[in-house]
Order: structure tokens, then C-alpha cells, then sequence
């Protein structure tokens, strides 16, 4: 494929080979089709106005996402402002989250040794075990371990973005955390695609 | 909150560490648990990389789609 290192603005036609991808990225933050699309969408248009200001320093791809992230941000809050609370307080209980401990408090299954997960990162396998983990979360959970770790918010942003109590987030992130634990742990560190030695 | 807690208290200390600050009790009473657990101290260094990967996505592009 053709690489704009002339650092020639790149063409509408070059941005749009990008949607698909985008799509992606947005549908598994978002989690609702529609909102997925306006965000891309947006993106796009941005970007095709802003053309003139890629800077050539990273991919076209990365840039588009500097600028997705913003969009996804915005359609985070949109649904939160539309959405009646109960369908969003997904922290309120934390009884699924028994299953991961015995009795007597001791992990069900310990955690085991990952090798060096550092390598992991240079794959792109492992981003797309890392996104059917993500698929799996519960629709505001996702939401809100998007915000904390790929936006970087703090927590009472996040709260107040989506219009939950704090300890509501704080079940919600743990609940993340636990959950992509040990999916990665199941379909990456120890199904034998990472490797480890 | 007790000195003695469990690995379900512990992880879930672990995860709150990580959006706000822990009150001196929880602090000491995660490090005095996490000190003689194996299954926390993988715990914590897994979560951490969680972040880590999180702040990686979307990861390497595909070379074809640059």
C-alpha cells in the first residue's frame, strides 16, 4: 500500500480505507452500533478537514485515533445523558464477583505466572485476545474501564460522565480487572499463543 | 478494616489503589497480606500490566494498513 512519506496530506479516499477499523475501536468502547457510527463519522470529517495538519510524524492510523478517542468520549456522555440509570448501574452489586473467590476469601483459581507478558505488546494477536476479552465485559463496565485506562480519566470524571456513584465505578473497574485477568490469563497466557520462553 | 485480610479484600484494595489513594490502614493491611501471597503479588503485577496494554491499544498497526 501506498505510504504518504512525501508527508503529503493524506486524501479522502486514504482516510476513508480507515473506517472499518475505526468501527472497531468505537463499537468496543461504546458498545451501541449507532453511537459507534456518529463517532467514526465525526472522526472522519474531522480528520478531512484537519488533513492539512497530519504531521506525517506517526501512521495515518494512529492520528485518526488521537482523534477518535475525543469523539468516543463525547459519545460516552450522550449515552449517559439518554440512558435511564438503572440500565447503566452495573456496579451496584458485586455478587458476580464472588464466583472468582472460595469461601474463605482465597482466589478460586490463583493467578498464574504470565512468563514475560512485556512481548506480548509487540503483537498484534495479543490486542485482539485483548479485544474479544473486552467484548465480553458488561456494556457500562466497558465503558468505564475504557475512560479510566485508555482515555485516562480519573475516577470522579468518570462518575460524573456516566452518572454513577463513586463506589459504583470503583466495583465497576474492579470488576474489569478481574474479568480481563483472567480471560487474558485463559485465552493468551496460557492457551500457548503467547510466547513465553 | 482488620490487619488480617483475605486475597478477596486484597484484590480488590489492589484495584482501588490503582483509581485512588488507599487510607493508611488499607495500605498496610494490603502490603502485610501481599507480603506472604504469591496469588496477590501476581495479582498486582497482572493488573498493572493490564494498564500498560490498555495504554498500548490499539497496538502495532497491521503493515498493510498504514
Amino acid at each position: 500500500m501506498l505510504m504518504s512519506s512525501e508527508s503529503s496530506a493524506p486524501s479522502p479516499l486514504e482516510l476513508e480505507r480507515h473506517r472499518p477499523y475505526l468501527l472497531r475501536f468505537a463499537l468496543l468502547q461504546l458498545r451501541e452500533r449507532s453511537a459507534a457510527e456518529d463517532a467514526v463519522q465525526d472522526t472522519l470529517l474531522a480528520a478531512i478537514q484537519g488533513a492539512a495538519r497530519f504531521a506525517g510524524q506517526s501512521s495515518v492510523r494512529t492520528w485518526l485515533v488521537g482523534i477518535l478517542k475525543h469523539k468516543i468520549i463525547d459519545g460516552i456522555r450522550k449515552i449517559s445523558r439518554e440512558q435511564p440509570l438503572d440500565a447503566r448501574a452495573e456496579g451496584d452489586g458485586a455478587e458476580d464477583l464472588e464466583a472468582f473467590f472460595a469461601g474463605d476469601g482465597h482466589f478460586a483459581e490463583s493467578p498464574e505466572q504470565w512468563g514475560s507478558p512485556e512481548r506480548s505488546l509487540e503483537e498484534r494477536r495479543f490486542f485482539e485476545a485483548l479485544e474479544r476479552c473486552l467484548q465480553a465485559l458488561p456494556k457500562n463496565t466497558a465503558r468505564a474501564f475504557t475512560l479510566r485506562e485508555v482515555m485516562g480519566l480519573q475516577t470522579e470524571e468518570i462518575c460524573k460522565e456516566l452518572g454513577v456513584s463513586t463506589s459504583n465505578c470503583w466495583v465497576m473497574l474492579y470488576r474489569a480487572r478481574m474479568s480481563l485477568r483472567a480471560c487474558l490469563e485463559r485465552t493468551w497466557f496460557l492457551s500457548g499463543a503467547a510466547r513465553v520462553e | 478494616m482488620g490487619l488480617r485480610i483475605s486475597c478477596k479484600e486484597a484484590s480488590r484494595l489492589i484495584s482501588q489503589g490503582m483509581d485512588r489513594r488507599l487510607s493508611l490502614a488499607e495500605g498496610i493491611a494490603l502490603r502485610l497480606h501481599v507480603r506472604i501471597c504469591n496469588a496477590c503479588t501476581r495479582f498486582t503485577s497482572q493488573v498493572k500490566f493490564l494498564r500498560r496494554a490498555l495504554k498500548a491499544y490499539p497496538g502495532p498497526d497491521d503493515p498493510e494498513e498504514r
